[in-house]
């Protein structure tokens, strides 16, 4: 692990980042099944184990529906759980993901956002994390590695919040964010436990006097009112990660929210996108401000809960909002992200034009001249109040 | 109004053995009975069952439990050759 100390920084790599991070948290279980790009993750952290640094349970595991298996098992009997993974691995887990939130447990989950085959391919896109959008699952998704190692700690007191009781799941860039180092502070031991604090489940599979019953099967009579419950707690998720992350700015300094904004109040066309294409956005927002074009980012943070109200809001002021999708709803009506900002905006009464672009599927440079481009479909889109393109894949 | 029934979080049932309350010998189509003049009760049928069906008295063949055998018809093939006390009857009979 190459660690250059200045001044409180230190030089990591995404994937060092969130192993060290699990490593301050110290969780009773992990049960990982390397996958590039988030391997280094789980290297770095049964290194962790080995030298004795956490007292964590690491479960190696045959594949990533076991991983996740075996994580439900742990987090059943009372344990905190952590894993990671990317792309193949996540959607192996597929029906495992669908169990841990039906189960209630706030296992947490870093998943470094990796193309889905076919063709094969190990580089960034997000069509791995997006798949799982509806899995009941927390997502939480981070531009930097300060902020996936951020991520981290907010993501498990989201999970473990007696309002919430969810799994979380912490999206980063494969390669562009997991591979690249970069100047982090890191919190210390003690901060981090005074912030997370300790876990005590609700049940336990362990609990031999009251031997409750897990995973029991429910018919038309109630299974739907488990749903309603699911999906109440998830809707409360968006409050918990409110002050969640207010909690976290007070303590430590570094403000978040559930999605963040970049000269966004006066602009006339707006970028949204996830991860680290908003740094590259930045700077293509800059550039035009200079040239004195209104134009401004939203970048979410909060995937699920979506905030649809707070992200409505934020983009009233817009006259025309172009969302980039690094994934493809495959339904000939562009991406994920684009449906939901798309739809959020639907009841406001003055509407801004909306449109979609797919970009960098499979690890494809955005450039800040694709996002200059960008921009200026959407400055022309709100001059004339029309949009000639729905939906297109750009970066190609 | 209709008020909000309480469930459990995540399905978790605070008492272990529940299957034991639902009944799911509901789908047999065909029905063990057992000839106890004929039976040795050696447990073989009990032993066997996947059900946990086969039901005991002081370690000796009692009959069945009808609702939870599924009528899968293992114990009348298990019952020994030279016994052959447990015969599978439709239950549309």
């Amino acid at each position: 692990m190459a660690i250059t100390a200045t001044k409180g920084q230190t030089g990591l790599t995404g994937n060092s980042a969130v192993a060290y991070a699990m490593k301050q948290v110290n969780p009773d279980v992990c049960a990982a099944y390397p996958i590039t790009p988030s391997t280094q993750i789980v290297e770095d952290f049964s290194g962790y184990v080995a030298d004795g640094e956490v007292t964590t349970e690491l479960i190696t595991v045959e594949s990533e529906h076991s991983a996740m298996s075996a994580c439900i098992g742990a987090a059943a009997a009372g344990a905190r759980v952590m894993t990671a993974t990317s792309s193949q691995g996540l959607a192996l887990m597929w029906e495992m993901l669908y169990i841990a939130s039906g189960m209630r447990l706030p296992i947490v989950l870093a998943n470094v956002n990796r193309a889905l085959s076919a063709p094969i391919n190990i580089h960034c896109d997000h069509s791995d994390s997006m798949g799982a959008r509806d899995s009941g699952w927390v997502q939480l998704y981070s531009e930097t590695v300060q902020e996936a190692y951020d991520n981290v700690f907010m993501a498990l007191r989201i999970a473990e919040h007696k309002d919430v009781l969810l799994p979380a799941m912490v999206c980063l860039d494969g390669f562009i964010t997991s591979h690249a180092i970069e100047n982090i502070s890191l919190l210390d031991d003690q901060e981090v436990r005074q912030f997370i604090g300790s876990y005590s489940a609700k049940a336990s599979l362990l609990d031999i006097e009251g031997a409750p019953t897990f995973g029991a099967m429910t018919l038309p009579d109630t299974y739907i009112e488990f749903k309603r419950q699911q999906s109440e707690a998830m809707t409360r998720a968006k409050d918990a990660a409110i002050e969640v992350m207010k909690d976290f700015g007070k303590r430590f300094g570094r403000e978040y929210g559930l999605f963040e904004t970049y000269r966004l109040e006066d602009a006339e066309a707006a970028i949204v996108v996830l991860n680290s294409a908003a740094g590259t956005t930045k700077v293509a927002v800059d550039a035009l401000r200079k040239e004195g074009k209104k134009v401004g980012l939203l970048r979410p943070r909060l995937f699920r809960p979506f905030p649809w109200q707070e992200i409505a809001e934020a983009l009233k002021g817009a006259k025309a909002v172009a969302v980039l999708d690094r994934a493809d709803s495959m339904n000939a009506f562009g991406g994920p992200v684009f449906s939901e900002v798309r739809s959020a905006l639907y009841d406001l009464d003055s509407r801004p034009r909306v449109m979609n672009r797919i970009y960098g599927l499979g690890g494809r440079d955005y450039k800040v001249k694709d996002a200059v481009e960008v921009f200026n479909e959407a400055l022309k889109a709100a001059e004339t109040g029309r949009v000639d393109t729905l939906v297109k894949y750009i970066t190609l | 109004m209709v008020e909000k029934k309480e469930y459990p979080l995540g399905g978790v049932i605070p008492k272990g053995g529940t299957a034991d309350d639902y009944s799911t010998g509901g789908w047999r189509k065909l029905r063990p009975v057992v000839d106890l003049d004929k039976c040795t009760n050696c447990l073989i049928c009990w032993v066997m069952c996947p059900d946990s069906a086969v039901v005991t008295e002081d370690g000796k063949m009692a009959g069945f439990d009808l609702d939870h055998c599924k009528g899968c018809g293992i114990c009348a093939v298990e019952c020994p050759d030279k016994v052959k006390a447990i015969k599978m009857v439709e239950e549309a009979e």
